[in-house]
């Protein structure tokens, strides 16, 4: 695992960094972090067990262990990059590795809404982008880009690529409000309207 | 955009406000608490002083780490010793209502929620686990969230989110006789793709749907998840009404009369509009198996392990890896392929009508030699009433462990586990690489049928070839 590095905090409007590949459609939550280290309380330890078993079995070879990695913040992905369970003890581990934001074709929903809430973009690119920039990730001894967060691009020494961003998840990262917590307890009185409306809390006498 | 559907009339009742950047703040009537991802949420809750907002629509469980076999404290792994002592806390602390095991409601969180009443026609119901997609079988907005979603839950009872699309997928006709629930999802999953539900949620309806009973319906909506559509529902009716009436947390009285008035209320309008619409068709299903590591990957037990579909290009590394690592071949038969684990649990299919349905299998026959096969309660109360009717002894006679409610060996976070290349055949839910505790360890998915029928003939097996013995 690299050195520490700060977690995200505040506004979000760019992530620079060097880029690791890892290929493969449907990389799901179980692979990211096997079932037997969720046994924990905290998140603390996560980041050496990122990918613990396909490490293991790759054996040294995995671009999580590959030396020139050792410093990425970028990761690119395919498909379907974080399906199944809703572990956020996958982008847990993911952060503190040292990623900071991913780049890919497709993410899973719950993936997706776990790293927005801990600061980290996940961001598309169209196929034909992509596969150019995982040439240029291969072909070079340390790939490093910048995630334009405003201007909606992923910038390297020679090339810019248009990304594709949820204009929500795009709002919250820029303005910082990507903690929902505190957006979410300031509605107090709206979510007391709410309540007292809803039928099954209040003995299903409805209000017309 | 849809509009009319349930999920619109049930989104719009709970809608806060509008947020910056478009999402929606949404209420959250029922909030569910497991000991797995609630641990690190209740710690950010104490850091940024907070407290939980509506304790009394907090209900807590312990089922991942609990083992099966002799669940006394202090557990014997002290980790989920550890998780347990931690939720015991923060649930007293916070004042959350926590069925403990041998209170007698304990077990797997979607079975037991359901099993009281607390899972109701017309509420957002979310817990921190993907498959709360199950309490959508009532006509509920149901689906899993990150811990730091829990964390938003607990502190503001709301979640900011962006609205689904809804896709109505009409079943007709009926499941066939030795066709159950589990393969009917499992054959929607392989139709629609793992990812083809990403970004709707799923709205089950049709006759065939209509025919299912609430626990065959639980088993639909709880795969939902696994076809990539973070929730899934079927519209409340008749059935929904009488599997709630007297249940704990089910309205009484007056009240009750009240509510099925609304409950009727909510199901999507015969002219709702839908973002997507796909029909198929539940005669033609026959008993489903997966013989790769997605959900999507299955075929029907009479039919050989899929070749490469050379237009679908983009899928061919996850078929080659599939065929790797099950160690399978494209052109072999499903049938017959032989099994060293046998597991019949788990939220999908851990209820009761499941353990009938493999205990109907096993009744005077033997488990294979060599094979080792277990049944896991999905609940205490699960427990209860099939020992009462004598499964249990149905099981055990057959050469079956009878083990303690759980999660089990569907994820493995406790002592049930794979053991190197093992291969087991499971009534559970995700078939992914590593799943079942072992990195090597694969994974067949099917119904509780079809895995009692495995244990007893040592391989995968068409259960309509072995008839109930009278
Ligand atoms: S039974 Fe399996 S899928 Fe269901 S809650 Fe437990 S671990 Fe998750």
């Amino acid at each position: 695992m690299q050195k520490f590095k700060e977690f995200p905090k505040g506004k979000i409007n760019n992530v620079e960094g060097n880029c690791i590949l890892l290929k493969g459609d449907d990389i799901d939550t179980d692979r990211i972090i096997p079932a037997r280290y969720l046994k924990c309380v905290n998140f603390e330890s996560l980041g050496n067990q990122v990918f613990a078993d396909d490490r293991e079995e790759k054996n040294g070879l995995h671009p999580f262990d590959i030396k020139k990695n050792s410093e990425a913040s970028i990761l690119v992905v395919n498909r379907n990059f974080g399906c199944g369970s809703s572990r956020e003890h996958a982008p847990q581990a993911l952060m503190r590795w040292g990623i900071r934001a991913i780049v890919g074709l497709s993410f899973a929903e719950i993936f997706y809404g776990n790293c927005l809430s801990l600061g980290i973009p996940c961001v598309k690119m169209i196929e034909k982008n992509l596969i150019e920039l995982e040439q240029l990730i291969n072909s070079s001894h340390q790939f490093r880009c910048e995630l334009d967060l405003n201007k909606e691009i992923l910038i390297s020494h020679q090339n810019s690529w248009p990304i594709i961003i949820n204009q929500g998840a795009s709002q919250m990262l820029l303005s910082g409000h990507w903690d929902a917590t505190s957006t979410l307890t300031k509605a107090n009185q709206e979510i007391n309207i709410v309540k007292s409306n809803l039928p099954y809390l209040n003995q299903f006498k409805i209000k017309k | 955009m849809s509009s009319g559907t349930l999920f619109d009339k049930v989104w719009d009742l709970h809608k806060v406000k509008d947020l910056k950047g478009g999402s929606t703040q949404l209420f959250i009537g029922l909030h569910l608490v497991h000991e797995v991802t609630s641990p690190q949420a209740f710690s950010a809750l104490q850091e940024k002083n907070l407290s939980v907002l509506c304790p009394e629509r907090t209900f807590a469980t312990v089922d991942h780490i609990v083992p099966t076999h002799n669940q006394n404290r202090p557990f014997s792994d002290p980790l989920a010793e550890e998780m347990l002592y931690t939720l015991e806390k923060n649930c007293k602390q916070h004042q959350i209502k926590l069925f403990n095991i041998g209170s007698g409601n304990q077990g797997i969180v979607h079975v037991i929620a359901p099993e009281i009443g607390l899972s109701q026609p017309g509420m957002t119901v979310v817990c921190g686990d993907s498959h709360t997609s199950t309490h959508g079988a009532f006509g509920a907005i149901a689906f899993g969230i990150g811990t730091s979603q829990v964390r938003d839950v607990l502190a503001s009872q709301t979640l900011s989110l962006d609205k689904l699309k809804v896709r109505r997928i009409w079943l007709n006709g009926e499941l066939s006789n030795g066709v159950f629930a589990k393969d009917l999802i499992l054959h929607v999953i392989q139709k629609l793709g793992v990812k083809g539900g990403v970004g709707y949620a799923y709205e089950f309806a049709g006759p065939a749907i209509s025919k299912l009973s609430m626990e065959e319906r639980m088993t639909i909506c709880n795969m939902a998840i696994e076809g990539g559509a973070r929730c899934g529902y079927v519209n409340p009716d008749s059935k929904t009404f009488n599997y709630l009436k007297g249940k704990t947390y089910s309205p009484k009285g007056e009240t009750w009369e009240r509510a099925v008035k609304w409950w009727e209320s909510l199901a999507s309008n015969r002219d709702a509009t839908y973002d997507d619409e796909v029909e198929l068709e539940a005669s033609a299903i026959s008993p489903t198996v997966t013989w790769g590591i997605t959900p999507g990957q299955s075929v029907g037990i009479d039919e050989c392990i899929p070749e490469k579909n050379p237009l679908e290009i983009n899928d061919h590394q996850i078929y080659d890896e599939a065929y790797a690592y099950m160690n399978l071949q494209p052109g072999q038969s499903i049938e017959g392929v032989p099994v060293d684990v046998c597991f019949i649990g788990s939220c999908t299919n851990g209820r009761l009508s499941d353990l009938k349905a493999a205990a109907e299998i096993a009744k005077d026959r033997k488990v294979c030699k060599g094979i080792k096969a277990f049944v896991v309660p999905g609940s205490e109360k699960v427990s209860k009433e099939a020992k009462r009717e004598g499964l249990d002894n149905i099981f055990i006679n057959a050469g079956f462990e009878w083990r303690e409610p759980g999660c089990s060996m569907c994820l493995a976070m406790n002592p049930d586990r794979l053991e190197g290349t093992q291969i087991s055949a499971s009534s559970s839910n995700r078939n992914f690489k590593g799943r079942q505790g072992s990195a090597k360890g694969r994974t067949l998915l099917m119904s509780p049928a079809m895995v009692a029928a495995a244990a007893v003939t040592g391989h995968v097996t068409d259960v309509r070839k072995l008839k109930a013995i009278q």
